[in-house]
């Protein structure tokens, strides 16, 4: 069933960053972007770039290449790892009410004067919403996925209730721009530390995750069958659960709530991988990275000078796809 | 060399569930577990594997049951539930595959020249080798549970349990499914499984486990526990059992009265 193979896709992964380097008012050649690149790993002393060609790539290009190849490959691995441990394929990154508690705290944070400090408080947020949903699952008699979700559920509308109190009394002209962009979901302005702190969540999770796609794979006939096969079902879930929201409150308070990436990469993949997590999850966050880095160059440069927030292109592409996804699914059962 | 309980007790939620039991399953037999709905097979099956925490003793093959680590007693005993279908894309092949996880690496990429081999056998063990490359959920309800045991198989275990494996099958799946279990036991497998069936169960066990509210109300063979005293006792109906010389075991009959259909109105 595997019409993919990791090999292609780094190749392409690798061919499509110093591509998406290039695209931007100012035309940069791929051989300047290498040259660049080269030039800063010490591998290439004497740069014939110019220093202004030069910042544009490595100052404001790769930066934010990098941050959208994280972003994407963290999502689409969240979203993987959500739609295996809910046994729910509609589950996505933002499930558990991650992605309004991370508005919230952003929110909250930036009209409490600490512009500077959203992704703290969007990071923080998340974590908060996470724990509050498993909390209230626990209280209604253990966290199961079902009432883990409808907890979710819960704590999703009332954050963003909060969130729109909050902007409805508070946000102004500037602030109000700024809020909706963040929860439209935007790479805008990404710096080294924003690609930075993005790589560190993924080089953190990322191998927990990887490693653990055998076992998920147990859980696909429920908790029962996996506990059978030897897994430790209850340590396994907090595990991923710990490194997912880890992942997700990272990627969202850097790029926002940029949606569709973590529900439909993994689905599509699927379709060309199967469900085995091994293959899959390897696959997933490839692709998802993929995606990312040419919905963000998309937005970046298809209106310029004018920048369209990501999660509008992920959202257009995003949904018809899923559609796709779906007649494809329905067809081959 | 067989599975040995004692003092079994569960208490979930301050209620007890299971309380004091204790029997024995011997190695190369087919044990029944048969009681009323809601008597504890399942906990009992779940507390045997170790699912739910309980208090006694479970000893197989002279080892503590309930001392080993979850993957040592994945490689020793298997476990079939009453049905479970997935969302997942798998194949036949990858579920069977899923047998093998309690024996390999989380590092191993594919699965090895011996995991092949014990997934081939598991197969063919039940039929299922034309079926290999099929989607798992494309698959009759018989075909599938005939997948998850050839999965229970591919652990190579010494002890299988299966709670109510043929509760959704119709009678021929019921009966091929039952048949493969007893080859499994004639083979030197200790088998444990929960059964509706009384019928069924007075044929396929060769030894038979009675709960009723969560305690033990009989153990040993079908001919000496099933009379018509205990299955009052235990189901509160009347039966009778009527010996089937063709055969040369006992069915079972019921004298509970049953409404009788209106009479036709010709109106």
């Amino acid at each position: 069933m595997n019409h993919l193979s990791l090999p292609a896709l780094t190749l392409l992964l690798l061919l499509s960053t110093i591509a998406a380097i290039t695209f931007g008012p100012a035309d940069i050649t791929p051989s300047e972007a290498w040259s660049v690149i080269l030039h800063h790993f010490g591998l290439l002393p004497e740069s014939p770039v110019s220093r202004l060609r030069d910042a544009i790539v490595w100052e404001l290009r790769l930066p934010r290449v990098l941050t959208a190849l994280g972003i994407g490959a963290g999502l689409a691995l969240a979203g993987t790892i959500m739609q295996a441990l809910t046994r729910n394929p509609l589950a996505d990154p933002y499930l558990l009410g991650l992605s309004s508690g991370a508005a919230f705290g952003a929110v909250l944070f930036l009209l409490a004067g600490f512009a500077l400090l959203m992704p703290l408080g969007a990071f923080l947020g998340s974590l908060g919403a996470l724990a509050l949903a498993l909390l209230i699952a626990q209280l209604l008699g253990g966290a199961t996925p079902s009432r883990a979700i409808l907890a979710g559920i819960c704590i999703s509308a009332l954050a963003s209730a909060a969130t729109s109190y909050l902007i409805f009394w508070s946000a102004t002209g500037d602030s109000y721009r700024e809020i909706l962009s963040w929860l439209m979901g935007s790479l805008s302005g990404s710096l080294w530390a924003d690609a930075g702190l993005v790589g560190a969540a993924l080089l953190l999770c990322a191998p927990i995750i990887l490693v653990s796609g055998r076992a998920l794979d147990a859980f696909a006939f429920g908790d029962n069958a996996a506990a059978s096969l030897g897994i430790d079902v209850p340590r396994l879930r907090w595990i991923l659960l710990g490194a997912t929201a880890l992942l997700t409150g990272i990627m969202v308070a850097i790029g926002g709530a940029i949606g569709f990436v973590g529900l439909v990469i993994p689905h599509a993949v699927r379709l060309a991988t199967g469900s085995r997590h091994r293959v899959l999850l390897p696959h997933a966050m490839l692709a998802g990275a993929i995606f990312m880095l040419w919905t963000d160059t998309a937005a970046r440069t298809l209106f310029d000078p004018r920048e369209l927030p990501v999660g509008i292109i992920t959202a257009l592409i995003g949904a018809p796809v899923f559609l796709f996804v779906l007649l494809r699914y329905r067809r081959m059962t | 060399m067989s599975l040995e309980v004692a003092n079994l007790s569960l208490r979930k939620a301050g209620k007890t569930i299971l309380s004091d039991i204790g029997f024995t399953a011997p190695r190369g037999q087919v044990t029944g577990l048969i009681g009323p709905n809601g008597a504890g097979k399942s906990t009992l099956l779940a507390a045997l594997l170790g699912f739910t925490p309980s208090s006694g003793h479970v000893r197989f093959e002279d080892q503590d049951l309930m001392a080993m680590t979850r993957r040592d007693r994945a490689r020793l005993a298997a476990f079939v539930e009453q049905s479970a279908n997935t969302e997942e894309r798998l194949s036949v092949r990858d579920v069977v595959a899923l047998g093998r996880i309690p024996f390999q690496s989380a590092l191993a990429s594919a699965n090895g020249a011996e995991d092949q081999a014990v997934i081939a056998a598991a197969l063919a063990e039940t039929g299922m080798t034309a079926f290999t490359a099929r989607r798992f959920d494309t698959l009759s309800g018989g075909e599938q549970q005939r997948v998850h045991i050839a999965r229970a198989l591919a652990q190579t275990p010494h002890l299988l349990l299966l709670d109510e494996p043929t509760s959704h099958l119709d009678i021929s799946a019921q009966l091929q499914l039952l048949a493969l279990l007893r080859r499994k036991a004639m083979a030197g497998t200790t088998v444990l499984l929960a059964l509706h069936d009384l019928d069924l169960a007075a044929r396929f066990c060769d030894h038979l486990v009675v709960l009723k509210a969560g305690t033990l109300a009989a153990e040993g063979a079908p001919a000496l526990v099933l009379d018509p005293a205990l299955l009052h006792h235990v189901y509160g109906v009347r039966a009778r059992l009527l010996h089937d010389a063709f055969a040369g075991h006992s069915v079972i009959v019921y004298d509970e009265a049953i409404p009788e259909a209106l009479p036709h109105n010709p109106d």
